[in-house]
């Protein structure tokens, strides 16, 4: 009961804030925080990326293995993408298998990598049919503080950027670096009212009505969408937050992907 | 299969390959209160889909610690039955199925009146008994018709459809050929006035593609729209004094 009471005053809060154009940390509406990547911590893993996004903090490894190709595609690589949303990144996350907020998460941030051909999936293969390489993004939140989606994306590219394919420990010749054709880059907004608020904290987004994540591609397409939490959103809306998705992804890829 | 290499001819003659027009559904029918147990039902075809949908509710929640002292939860569990595809699936929720089932119970959830209900759950099932791409819209329009029928307080109905690219042509409701090797896939839901609740896209879109697409599926759901009003009036319209109606199966085809 403390909770709902409690969501109703901050919601009143940061509405009254959002009718004056303001956030309660000060940001534009389009604003994001202040985002800080880190590449080649994790020396056991492939690739490895740790985002911070605010307070928010992801870290992301690459696990890359040989394996078996899925019959319909046999001379095609694997991606898997898994998300753990493990307790101590905050007090509602609980143990266990991942839940459906963790399984979307994985799998908008899997859509980014994946719809984007950002991985040629060809190029992983060994031995058609028998052998391909097998690539496991995890996702692994550490703190929560709103805007897991965004983070993990970006954590999850930046990982793969830096990832070597290690062939030699596998006795499949030299490591080398993991191709990486395209730069996708997911960004969220909420809707409150009638504004659009991008890369939402925790409060914000447990106030809004809706959010959508918008996946661009380094030219400027679209290549994954998701609009999540139950709330209306007009076609208007959706479009102003993909002008505006654009911009911000292109300035976070210019920013921190560019090789 | 169709090899890799190999350019498939989506169109001929402007028609795709099943001689629909690019902005064309495919048939739909549907049949209301289907089921004897449940307190909602609804089955229904797009094309080669064919899901049903029941709702049990409101009623008590278990767990109980699940129960919301302000609303009524919904829950929404969407399942595909291991024959309803090509290779057989394996039974039980996968990854997927529970994406699908959290973004459409959030494309329901805002026009059901919640709060008339504390502390209970509206329970949506959707079973899918066979699959040929478009089978998370075709569940929500199902449920949307079944929470009408087991009379869930409602403000409108909400319909679903899809747009998706093909040949570099943005199509209307893709079906399962169109949905693999094509470009582009957009499933939404809106309610009659066009506020969207559910939209996700994968491919590859610029902007102005996504704008056709998502023109072109509201136009299908508004069609959508029409054909769930019909076959609920056509099948609540006779009732006798008595609350019950006739056994007659109301079905709409386009």
């Amino acid at each position: 009961m403390s909770d709902v009471v409690m969501a109703e005053i901050r919601k009143d809060y940061l509405y009254h804030l959002m009718l004056k154009g303001e956030r309660a940390d000060g940001r534009a509406f389009d604003e994001y925080r202040e985002i800080s990547l880190e590449t080649g911590l994790i020396r056991k893993a492939d690739g490895s990326a740790l985002v911070r996004l605010g307070k928010t903090t992801v870290m992301v490894g690459v696990k890359i293995q040989p394996g078996e190709p899925f019959s319909d595609t046999p001379n095609k690589g694997v991606i898997i993408t898994n998300a753990e949303l493990v307790p101590l990144a905050s007090p509602s996350f609980e143990p266990g298998p991942p839940n459906e907020v963790g399984i979307e998460l994985a799998r908008v941030v899997d859509r980014g990598v994946r719809e984007s051909g950002a991985i040629d999936l060809e190029s992983l293969c060994i031995t058609p049919g028998e052998k391909v390489w097998i690539v496991f993004i995890d996702v692994h939140i550490l703190d929560d503080c709103g805007n897991l989606m965004d983070a993990s994306s970006l954590g999850a590219i930046a990982a793969l950027m830096t990832a070597t394919v290690p062939a030699a420990q596998y006795a499949l010749g030299e490591d080398y670096p993991l191709p990486v054709k395209d730069v996708p880059v997911a960004t969220t907004a909420v809707e409150f009212g009638d504004s659009v608020i991008f890369d939402p904290d925790t409060d914000e987004e447990s106030v809004a009505d809706t959010k959508l994540t918008v996946i661009t591609t380094a030219d400027g397409s679209i290549c994954g969408m998701q609009k999540s939490r139950p709330g209306f959103i007009s076609q208007d809306q959706i479009y102003r937050i993909v002008d505006i998705a654009c911009e911000r992804a292109k300035e976070i890829r210019e920013k921190f992907l560019e090789v | 299969m169709i090899g890799m290499d190999e350019k498939l001819s989506f169109f001929k003659d402007g028609l795709r390959l099943d001689g629909r027009l690019p902005d064309e559904l495919r048939p739909i029918k549907v049949e209301v209160g289907v089921l004897a147990r449940a307190d909602g039902s609804c089955y229904m075809e797009m094309g080669e889909n064919k899901v049903i949908a029941a709702v049990y509710g409101p009623r008590e929640v278990h767990p109980r610690h699940l129960q919301e002292v302000t609303r009524a939860i919904v829950r929404y569990r969407y399942n595909m039955a291991s024959f309803s595809v090509e290779e057989r699936k394996r039974p039980g929720p996968d990854r997927r199925s529970y994406e699908v089932s959290k973004v459409s119970r959030e494309a329901l959830e805002p026009v059901i009146l919640t709060s008339y209900f504390p502390r209970s759950v509206v329970d949506v099932f959707v079973e899918v008994l066979q699959a040929d791409a478009g089978t998370r819209t075709a569940g929500i329009n199902a449920a949307s018709v079944a929470l009408a029928d087991a009379g869930i307080p409602m403000r409108s109905l909400i319909s679903s459809c899809a747009a998706g690219k093909v040949d570099g042509e943005i199509v209307l409701d893709p079906m399962k050929l169109e949905d693999n090797f094509g470009e582009a896939d957009v499933p939404i839901a809106m309610n009659p006035s066009g506020e969207i609740t559910l939209l996700q896209m994968d491919g590859r879109l610029s902007k102005e593609e996504l704008q056709r697409a998502l023109e072109l599926a509201k136009a299908g759901c508004q069609q959508i729209y029409e054909i769930q009003r019909k076959v609920l009036i056509d099948r609540y319209s006779h009732m006798d004094d008595m609350g019950s109606c006739d056994e007659v199966v109301a079905e709409e085809e386009i």
